[in-house]
């Protein structure tokens, strides 16, 4: 190739280059989250039941942190959702509900997978944390709407109860950036556990729906 | 100062009364708003941090270590050597000599080790007081940051390594991980919020939340019996999380102080505050 030829090629592409640094600058960084792990592998160290592999990001987790607080683009966030539903697994026997009673305690109870916790017992659910539940609970958080009469305002009907158990199951299915933790995808409470919430939310005897 | 410590022990035992029915009162609750405002202002001046407060002074002029000098006559927090005065309300900041961005705590962990000559592994084996047994840490961290009172926060990240911590700090602010999916956005990413009884502050960006929070750490926590810092605030938070142990001192830590620093910007500093 003639050198005034290569030169002309190579100038040729310097605007490329430059565009492309400062789009970079405008919209979050690719390697935003890269950026952030590295720095968070550094600054952490294994506890308890807290190892070093909790500071590793899933799809929904990475996607989810790259554009916040901006939404993530609709393409990406439609396929993550779509996973997100395809982990649901319905229960095993077919029956949604269990014992309310058992449900409530799951929702008082705010241990579980902290590096602070027995690892050997049960994880709660720690609904009052982030949603009204109930009229005698007035100690409950306001980052979840209420859920006060949930199931005396749906009714029981199979797939009421399929879409509350996918919920609890996988929130991520349904809003993708939801603050809701993927209880079971992620397996933070067993499917009997899950049961058990489900009746705090459907049982006509349940404070829920009184 | 006997006096003082007389008075602090009755409002003490008063809220320590004040606290039992706070966990068990549900009706007190409904009635007040703001049950934790109204616990807080029970304190009134009397915050139990100014005995902290003055073992930070006595540490801070005391002749420690191997290198046998005071910290007053070697550290310098970014305003000059020896320089308290408003030094808090500018940090995290960077430091030539050690050629990083550094908050309080790790700044005074240099002071202390490299200035002082003092065993890091002990210093940092006692970062966290308990009961008997108090950290040297707290005590100068109350010392230092009752010294920026009344100052405004203000960080111009004038140095690219502030500039680059900033950045960092907000990446880690949004990261999202762990068996629970949260990141620190996920209780602190709206105004007007609350977890179980306890407002949760906007720290996202910018605004009231963000200043009135940071202006008030460190702080004594009422419930621990101590003043704890930042770096033990956000370390608990990551707890929460689900996620590892935070290190003391380490970078995630710094650049996240400095992200919620920078957005607390011209808020006016009024620590050591007084916490649930």
């Amino acid at each position: 190739m003639h050198p005034l030829i290569r030169y002309v090629i190579v100038l040729a592409a310097v605007p490329v280059f430059t565009t492309a640094a400062v789009h970079a600058h405008k919209s979050p960084s690719p390697d935003r989250n890269a950026q952030a792990k590295a720095v968070m592998e550094a600054s952490f160290q294994a506890k308890g039941q807290a190892g070093m592999d909790r500071l590793d990001q899933d799809k929904t987790q990475a996607l989810c942190s790259l554009h916040a607080p901006a939404a993530p683009p609709a393409g990406a966030a439609a396929k993550v959702l779509a996973a997100n539903q395809a982990m649901v697994k319905l229960p095993s026997d077919g029956k949604f509900l269990g014992d309310w009673k058992r449900g409530q305690a799951i929702a008082e109870e705010g241990k579980g997978e902290q590096y602070s916790d027995d690892p050997t017992k049960p994880s709660g659910g720690n609904c009052y944390a982030c949603h009204e539940l109930d009229k005698q609970q007035i100690a409950y958080g306001t980052i979840g709407p209420s859920l006060y009469h949930y199931g005396k305002n749906r009714g029981r009907s199979e797939p009421m109860l399929k879409l509350t158990w996918s919920m609890l199951y996988d929130m991520k299915g349904y809003t993708v950036c939801s603050a809701m933790p993927r209880f079971g995808s992620k397996g933070i409470l067993t499917e009997q556990q899950l049961k058990d919430v489900m009746a705090l939310l459907y049982d006509p005897d349940s404070p829920v729906n009184k | 100062m006997r006096l003082k410590i007389g008075k602090l022990t009755f409002w003490l035992t008063i809220v320590a009364g004040a606290g039992t029915s706070l966990a068990g009162s549900l009706v007190w609750a409904q009635t007040a708003p703001d049950p934790v405002a109204e616990y807080r202002a029970m304190f009134g001046d009397d915050n139990p941090a100014v005995l902290w407060t003055l073992r930070g002074q006595d540490l801070w002029k005391e002749v420690r270590g191997s290198k046998h000098v005071s910290l007053a006559k070697s550290c310098d927090l970014g305003m000059g050597t020896g320089i308290i005065k408003g030094a808090y309300a500018h940090l995290p900041r960077y430091f030539a000599d050690t050629k990083k961005v550094q908050d309080m705590e790790s700044r005074l962990l240099t002071c202390m080790v490299d200035g002082q000559g003092m065993d890091k592994a002990a210093i940092l084996k006692n970062r966290f007081g308990e009961g008997d047994r108090k950290s040297d840490l707290e005590a100068l961290a109350a010392y230092v940051v009752d010294a920026s009172n009344g100052v405004a926060i203000s960080l111009p990240l004038e140095h690219p390594e502030e500039k680059r911590a900033y950045a960092l700090g907000k990446a880690i602010f949004f990261y999202r991980a762990g068996t629970h999916d949260f990141s620190c956005a996920s209780c602190h990413g709206q105004v007007g919020k609350r977890i179980r009884l306890q407002q949760l502050p906007d720290l996202a960006g910018p605004g009231k939340d963000a200043r009135d929070t940071y202006a008030t750490w460190p702080a004594y926590r009422v419930s621990q019996g101590e003043v704890r810092t930042m770096e033990w605030r956000i370390g608990d938070c990551f707890r929460q999380q689900r996620l590892p142990q935070l290190k003391y001192g380490s970078e995630a830590a710094i650049d996240l102080t400095m992200f919620l620093a920078k957005n607390a910007e011209g808020g006016k500093m009024a620590a050591p505050g007084l916490k649930r």
